[in-house]
């Protein structure tokens, strides 16, 4: 939308107080976010240092207990401790979640760039073919896949990646458009810089910026993603600890026993929220920076 | 006597966090049928007075007076629901691009009858003879189809007409006007000026803000200047404008390039020094030439246009060509062929003798740093993630200065050139000003050493004493440099100040070329006579300060 | 815009639409045909069963497994214009059928959804938006946390506290509508939460600008101004979403119907992924798909009309 420049001279509306560069406030729900996804983390790695037993430690008696002193989130139906389970299932949610989306982006860039800078043609077919891809829903374009090769964790891996590409391919599509018709290109081209020392030095890094965004939040979405697949049933086999296969498991006890269901649904809001956080607070300090 | 229409007296706008205030001191008053002018730059505090006198300078403002009197009452301490009562009725208010300042999303019927509505004007029916009457009275043709449409489907002209339309509806005794023609093309301006010079005469008492002096020479009866919120000088306008007592308004008298010939100086910086012995070029020599230059787009409805017909010039060393048109004349187009940003459909461009747009990019390439560009909004230009040093590092060529430390060197020394200090050199160049901005481009335009830089509206979004500041360094360079400039401007004033030629565009076609002299003082071609009689510009003085 | 340049943009759009459909047709026959089990098996009973080669062949036959690939496509192809969509392995029904038994109920749940969160992201933003940064903050949060949540974990949060411990509404629904509150909600709300970020940051966008400034200096008041002005162009670029919402809202209801133990397309797809009935996940996966693509035509060609800055998008 052209803004004619004169406007520069319009007098600022007396609203909103605008932040500037200062605008580093304290944000303690930043800070909250970090914290939170660096244990996940750590739980991810060395789960033993968090917990001392296994996950697949089973002991029928004290099958569906309430959160006590000895099992900190209950057990579970074949009495295992859901701690600890929470705790191991970390692994595979991060693996998948992060996996998922670097796959999904690694296509993206590739599809996206090759689009964005191609010619016509090249643009042509690539847009048409993401255009098709598009138009079948990602949850549903995991789910053949899965139909396909049947659930395993690589599996599950590639099906969340295949949901989500398309969309972020046609993300860096735009923007790569955006910056390739930018004055800022344009004036590199008439000071003679060739196409290549432009794409590296200007495309690519511009083009690149709010994927750091989408990235981050992308974990999170993959992270639901992929627990929806456990949860169908369609995902990590049991007795693997798997956040959505916990869910699913203590669907049928969630009238009497609600600690199977919130601990691990618990994990998972945790970290979608954490990520969204933290993506939004990269969101902010990156346009901050350009407008 | 008649009461006056609007009386303000030591009027001060703060806002809360901040020490100072935005508008302090302030005391004027309005006569019925007359027009005050405030005339001032960029933060001067002119839009939140305006704003002030409606209670819309927002919720943290703290607004403070002896007097402030509409109509006789008093409107110190209204609340917004007394307010509400007043705006639209008492006072109208006009802001400057209708395109924005109309709601895109409602039909211009719509928004004039808004006014009508809010005010419980009449019925339904009364209210659509009333739009239609307003839209006939503002001059807008075939009332009954543009008050169904919505506003980007008219002319920038006509859309303004609406906005005033709307203001006016309930005929109030005052009308504010904040920049009513900033965004319009020169003869439309005259027409909108005009139309306002009506209402004055039927009696409306008419308060004009503005940043550009002739525009306010030719409606206003009382000027006041303002400057950091406080009215350095107040008075008829004749009185302001021709003897102007405080050192400011002589500034920005200075200022205007409409009335400075080529070589004299807007601003008060002082000309360097020049060695004439380094200076040594041929002015005849023919250093671009354009011939037969037509361009083609096709919109996104699918129907052509033609942007450039048939355009033919020629630049020589050490010489500004002028090209001077409205919005959609193609003067940016013809600078983008000129550029090789755009091949031309038809015709060619010779740099030097040698084929320019004819050749591949691998043969222009090395070429291409005897042509530079500056544009409006250097902003844009400048990769967001780039330091002001980077962005002018990058255009230093690596023949003539190869290893890193030697380019440090040399842009530092084309951003001194320029007049920016060093403290800037590291920061991004979202933190400059706009006139910062503009002479970080220019240091980046003239770090490949070009012979030729073509100008594309870089003064236009400039406050008037900025771009005095800029137009003198880009004479300096040139006379230093023996560059040359295509300079493409929709301001008259700019391109009779700093042109040799000029060619006149119209509808992408030239329809008058010729030096400065002869197309301002003689213009043939009756659009070229029309842009020059609308050009409003400030009474003649004799006694300014302005060396030569 | 004239009507006469409109309708070559209409055509050249559905043929865009229909040259979509066709490529996701083709996807999916290609899908079909990279599945690694022998389809043959899986209609005689899966990979449990244990069919003498005679009883592959004549299923093999029967179905047109055995056929040249290109002959199978332009059956395949010929099939989805007539409207037949194949025939389950499985179920041994049509898969069309199969659809439009379980369509309604599918799509009640999504158009209740999607007529929920709207509502919702509007209230929620005419309430915080624009306002005191503590309003705004608390608003933003509270979307940014429903655009987080798991539609699975949310059901079954609002299973637990409305029909087990509150007994407000039932918990597993009977055809009528207190069965459909609580699903509905589950997914209406994390797209709330997500069409409540994008009304909200639009919304506060239009009122800076310049034609809100001329309506107060009409005498409009500032409830005037967000009801009547702003809110229209912060809903904008919603509803051009609407098509996306909608496709994105099918397939969540995949999980919710899970939950909720409704019966519907979504449990039809997992069953079929679960036993590779490779016909029915294709079928309902074009349905959607056909759905999806002609909701975002409709939506563009609706709101072509309304925002004159969307006519210059080529899409």
């Amino acid at each position: 939308m052209t803004v004619n420049v004169a406007q520069g001279l319009v007098a600022p509306t007396a609203y909103a107080a605008p932040n500037g560069e200062a605008g580093r406030r304290f944000r303690p729900a930043v800070w909250l976010a970090a914290l939170f996804l660096l244990l996940v983390l750590a739980w991810a790695v060395v789960p033993s240092a968090f917990t001392s037993e296994s996950p697949f430690d089973t002991d029928v008696e004290a099958a569906i207990q309430a959160p006590s002193l000895q099992h900190w989130f209950g057990t579970d139906a074949s009495g295992r401790d859901i701690y600890t389970r929470v705790v191991f299932g970390a692994r595979s949610s991060l693996l998948i979640g992060t996996g998922a989306t670097a796959l999904a982006l690694v296509a993206a860039i590739a599809f996206g760039f090759a689009a964005g800078l191609g010619g016509r043609l090249t643009d042509g077919a690539i847009s048409r073919f993401l255009e098709v891809v598009l138009a079948l829903p990602g949850l549903l374009l995991a789910l053949i896949f899965i139909a396909m090769l049947g659930p395993g964790v690589a599996t599950e891996i590639v099906a969340v990646a295949l949901g989500s590409a398309a969309g972020y391919a046609w993300m860096v599509r735009g923007q790569v458009i955006a910056v390739r018709n930018s004055a800022y290109v344009h004036a590199a081209t008439a000071l003679g810089h060739g196409r290549s020392r432009i794409i590296v030095r200007h495309v690519f890094p511009n083009a690149m910026r709010p994927l750091v965004v989408l990235a981050t939040m992308g974990v999170g979405q993959s992270i639901v993603w992929a627990s929806s697949l456990s949860f169908l049933g369609l995902g990590v086999a049991p007795p693997a600890p798997e956040w959505g296969a916990m869910l699913d498991a203590g669907r049928d006890f969630v009238s009497t026993a609600w600690w199977l269901e919130l601990f691990p649904g618990l994990a998972i809001v945790g970290c979608t929220l954490a990520v969204t956080v933290l993506g939004r607070h990269l969101q902010r300090r990156i346009e901050g920076r350009l407008t | 006597m008649s009461t006056p229409v609007l009386r303000v007296e030591d009027l001060t706008v703060a806002f809360a966090p901040r020490r100072e205030p935005v508008v302090g001191g302030v005391s004027f008053d309005v006569a019925p049928g007359e027009c005050f002018a405030i005339v001032g730059e960029s933060g001067s505090g002119k839009s939140v007075t305006a704003r002030t006198l409606l209670g819309l300078a927002g919720d943290s403002a703290d607004v403070a007076a002896t007097t402030l009197e509409l109509q006789g009452k008093s409107v110190l301490g209204n609340r917004d629901r007394d307010w509400r009562r007043i705006r639209g009725r008492q006072v109208g208010f006009v802001l400057q691009d209708a395109l924005v300042s109309l709601d895109p999303l409602r039909t211009v019927g719509r928004e004039i009858s808004e006014t009508l509505r809010l005010h419980r004007f009449g019925s339904r029916v009364r209210r659509c003879e009333r739009v239609l009457e307003l839209l006939a009275t503002v001059g807008v043709p075939e009332p009954e189809l543009r008050a169904r449409q919505l506003p980007h489907e008219l002319s920038g002209g006509q859309r303004q007409r609406a906005l005033i339309a709307s203001a006016i509806a309930l005929d109030p005794p005052l009308l504010i006007a904040d920049e009513p023609t900033t965004a319009l093309d020169v003869t439309v301006q005259a027409q909108i000026l005009e139309l306002l010079a009506a209402m004055k005469d039927r009696g409306t008492g008419l308060i004009l803000i503005s940043h550009d002096l002739s525009v306010v020479s030719r409606l206003a009866d009382r000027v006041a200047v303002m400057r950091h919120g406080r009215f350095v000088e107040q008075g008829p306008v004749t009185d302001v404008l021709t003897a102007p007592s405080h050192p400011y308004t002589r500034t920005l008298l200075d200022a205007v390039p409409a009335t400075h010939r080529k070589g004299s100086r807007l601003s008060g910086v002082p000309a360097p020094p020049i060695d004439p012995v380094a200076v040594t070029h041929a002015r005849d020599e023919v250093l671009l030439e354009a011939d037969g230059l037509v361009k083609h787009f096709r919109g996104p409805d699918g129907v052509q246009r033609t942007a450039v017909a048939d355009v033919s010039f020629t630049i020589g060393v050490g010489e500004t060509l002028g090209i001077v048109g409205e919005s959609g004349s193609g003067k940016t187009t013809t600078a983008q062929l000129v550029l090789a940003l755009l091949a031309p459909d038809e015709g060619a461009v010779r740099l030097r003798g040698a084929p320019w747009s004819e050749a591949t990019e691998a043969q222009r390439r090395p070429r291409r740093r005897e042509i530079s560009v500056i544009y409006q909004d250097p902003l844009g230009s400048f990769d967001p993630r780039w330091t002001v040093r980077r962005i002018v590092e990058d255009a230093v060529p690596v023949e003539s200065y190869p290893g890193s430390a030697a380019r440090r060197q040399r842009a530092a020394t084309l951003l001194a050139d320029v007049g920016l200090a060093e403290e800037h050199l590291d920061r991004r160049p979202l933190l400059l000003s706009g006139g910062q901005r503009q002479r970080v481009a220019i240091a980046r335009a003239l770090a490949p050493e070009p012979a030729l830089i073509v100008c594309d509206e870089p003064v236009s979004a400039l406050d008037v004493t900025i771009q005095a500041q800029v137009l003198d360094l880009l004479g300096d360079l040139q006379r230093r440099l023996g560059l040359s400039y295509l300079f493409i401007s929709h301001d008259l004033g700019v391109i009779h100040h700093v042109a040799d030629r000029v060619l006149v565009m119209r509808d992408g076609g030239i329809v008058e070329s010729g030096t400065a002299a002869e197309i301002f003082t003689n213009p043939s071609d009756p659009y070229t006579r029309s842009l020059v009689a609308s050009l409003p510009t400030p009474a003649p003085q004799p006694v300014l300060g302005g060396q030569s | 815009m004239t009507a006469r340049r409109a309708f070559p943009r209409l055509g050249a759009r559905v043929a865009g639409v229909i040259g979509v459909l066709w490529g996701a047709a083709t996807l999916t026959f290609v899908i079909e045909q990279l599945m690694p089990t022998d389809p043959a098996q899986t209609i005689l009973g899966g990979a449990g069963a244990k069919p003498t080669p005679e009883q592959l062949a004549a299923v093999r036959e029967q179905y047109g497994f055995d056929r040249p690939v290109i002959v199978q496509y332009l059956h395949y192809l010929g099939g989805i214009l007539r409207g037949d969509l194949g025939t389950s392995y499985i179920r041994k029904q049509p898969v069309s059928e199969i659809i439009g038994q379980q369509l309604g109920s599918t799509l009640t749940l999504t158009a209740t959804a999607l007529v929920a969160a709207w509502l919702i992201a509007v209230v929620v933003t005419l309430l915080t938006a624009h306002r005191s940064r503590a309003l705004a903050a608390v608003g933003s949060g509270f979307e940014t946390v429903l655009a987080a949540l798991p539609q699975y974990w949310l059901g079954i949060v609002l299973l637990v506290l409305f029909a087990f411990t509150l007994h407000w509404l039932p918990v597993v629904g009977n055809g009528g509508p207190e069965g459909l509150v609580l699903p509905a909600l589950t997914l209406a709300l994390p797209l709330a939460g997500f069409l409540g970020q994008v009304t909200r940051d639009e919304f506060s966008s239009a009122m800076e600008q310049p034609f809100v400034v001329s309506a107060r200096a009409r005498g409009m008041s500032d409830f005037g101004v967000r009801w009547r002005h702003a809110l229209r162009h912060a809903v904008l670029p919603g509803l051009t979403l609407s098509g996306w919402a909608l496709g994105s809202l099918f397939s969540t209801a995949v999980i919710v119907e899970a939950v909720f133990v409704r019966p519907g397309l979504g449990r039809v797809l997992v069953d079929a992924v679960t036993s590779q009935d490779m016909p029915v996940v294709v079928g309902v996966t074009l349905f959607v798909a056909t759905i999806y693509v002609v909701a975002n035509l409709l939506v563009n060609v609706a709101f072509g009309r309304v925002d004159p800055r969307l006519r210059s998008v080529a899409r």
